[in-house]
């Protein structure tokens, strides 16, 4: 797919018909559309902490208590901030027609997906990581369980928006996808759940952890691998 | 020359291989299933008479959990149908998506509410065993749970095949959403088992010895069959009606539904108001 696409008027910036080149420009475009958008970039950020404080306001400020559910809650609120982002995953460029246009591109549309997952996880799943010692703090978190709370969340969150993905693939032709986008993926999302929060809870009682890591940097090498195909093939159905 | 023999270089196809062909076809497929239905419900009658009699009426009570035991014949399928039919659909849905047979993509979404079923059912009698075992009904044990799970996968996929709105469209995309569940169900069954020690440990295994009494395991062994034979009367007859409905005017099912019978479908009311 190198001849037809050398002459691209972007040509030169964009290094136009190669498969780097197609990724590294897609990033940055949505990137560059992220940040036009300010504002929207910090929606899932602010509900976020809004979902954290609604559970001491909820249950009640005891320390001992909010330090014992701290692992959870974190990551529901991570699971629920990241469900609510997916659905600009696609959203715009599905009803403007620019992914009928990635499909015909003749670059893989799995690329093109991975692309828009990675942008998706760099401006909704980075804010989560970079906010949580912020998190752990509000939720009296054991100082030496947040840097095991933060490699969760950075190993965790990337698999939340590849699972995540095959899902707003399969719902992105529905009007109203975004319900039924939460009852899709929150199955799915059972495992981590479990591995990260077990992860967590075992440094504040002294134990190993670094298998769960592990299982985690599994799971992200698995979802980075196989999940970009079924979004890929999920949006062709869609477009179908 | 005999022009009746076969040309060699098109080896003629195995008998097996045309009947699995033919089956493909809808009007095929709607006769020979119509012709299956009824032994099924027939096997299904039967066996699952001689399967409850040897359960409730000639086997006994256990001796720790009383007669409240006697849940798990139709517990123990019903969770096993769960998972099969999952793992049924999740293949019928490879078919589907590698080949687009239209008739494993009927069978694959109608598969999908009698699992739902048999997971609810499974849910159900095990909450209604737990409550005089456990002492609840409820508990946070890593069988319920990941049998939980598997519901919400269920009603992932009839969620999005019905909210789709044309059907083989919305086959493909519910088919695709079973294969991404079936490649993740491994995953979230061993780490809600991980995640959860209370349930009692499996009773039936096939590969070490059984610590389960034959009065009570063949009851069991018979029930499991007979609910695969509800299975399959349900599913087909399900696919029936399915086809029926998305075929509705085509010339076959013309020939199939007796004239008399009253149409549905818009078209077929305004020929029925004209006379």
């Amino acid at each position: 797919m190198s001849a037809p696409n050398q002459g691209a008027d972007r040509g030169a910036d964009y290094r136009g018909g190669s498969l780097s080149g197609a990724f590294l420009a897609l990033v940055r475009r949505d990137l560059l559309l992220a940040f036009r958008r300010r504002t929207e970039l910090l929606f899932p950020v602010i509900f976020l902490l809004v979902v954290i404080s609604l559970f001491p306001l909820g249950i009640g400020p005891g320390p001992q208590l909010l330090a014992r559910i701290a692992p959870g809650v974190i990551w529901i609120a991570a699971l629920l901030a990241t469900v609510i982002s997916l659905d600009a995953l696609f959203r715009s460029d599905f009803e403007d027609g620019t992914l009928e246009q990635f499909v015909i591109s003749g670059h893989p549309l799995t690329l093109i997906a991975l692309a828009k997952i990675a942008t998706h996880w760099l401006v909704a799943g980075l804010p989560i990581v970079l906010l949580s010692p912020l998190l752990a703090l509000w939720m009296n978190l054991p100082a030496e369980s947040l840097g095991v709370m933060v490699l969760t969340l950075l190993l965790g969150t990337p698999i939340l928006s590849l699972i995540g993905s095959i899902g707003v693939g399969l719902t992105i032709s529905l009007k109203r996808g975004g319900q039924l986008l939460s009852l899709l993926v929150f199955p799915l999302y059972v495992p981590i759940l479990i591995i990260a929060t077990a992860a967590v809870m075992a440094t504040s009682d002294n134990l190993p952890y670094t298998q769960f890591l592990g299982l985690l940097a599994a799971g992200l090498i698995t979802s980075v691998t196989l999940a970009p195909f079924a979004t890929a093939a999920a949006l062709k159905i869609s477009l179908s | 020359m005999n022009t009746n023999v076969n040309h060699p270089s098109k080896p003629r196809k195995s008998a097996l291989v045309l009947f699995i062909h033919k089956l493909g076809s809808p009007p095929w497929f709607y006769a020979f299933s119509g012709k299956l239905i009824p032994w099924l419900w027939l096997l299904f009658g039967i066996m699952t008479a001689w399967g409850l009699y040897l359960g409730l009426v000639k086997g006994p009570a256990d001796y720790l959990q009383g007669e409240s035991v006697r849940i798990m014949y139709i517990h123990v399928p019903s969770a096993w149908m769960s998972w099969m039919i999952y793992a049924v659909m999740a293949g019928l849905g490879f078919i589907t998506l590698v080949w687009r047979i239209r008739i494993t993509e009927i069978l694959a979404m109608s598969s999908a509410p009698i699992g739902a079923a048999f997971t609810l059912v499974a849910l159900a009698s095990g909450s209604l065993w737990g409550r005089p075992t456990w002492g609840t009904y409820w508990v946070w044990d890593a069988r319920l749970t990941s049998e939980l799970v598997l519901l919400f996968l269920y009603l992932g996929v009839m969620g999005l095949y019905n909210a789709i709105d044309e059907p083989r469209k919305a086959a493909r995309a519910a088919c695709l959403l079973a294969l991404v569940g079936v490649v993740n169900l491994p995953i979230i069954h061993f780490s809600v088992k991980w995640w959860n020690t209370l349930h009692q440990p499996n009773s039936i295994s096939f590969t070490g010895g059984s610590s389960i009494d034959a009065s009570m395991l063949w009851p069991l062994l018979i029930m499991a069959i007979a609910v695969k034979f509800y299975y399959a009367a349900n599913l087909l007859s399900r696919a029936r009606v399915k086809l029926l409905e998305q075929d509705l005017r085509k010339a076959w099912v013309r020939n199939v539904v007796p004239r008399d019978l009253p149409r549905v479908g818009p078209d077929v009311v305004h020929r029925d108001r004209g006379n």
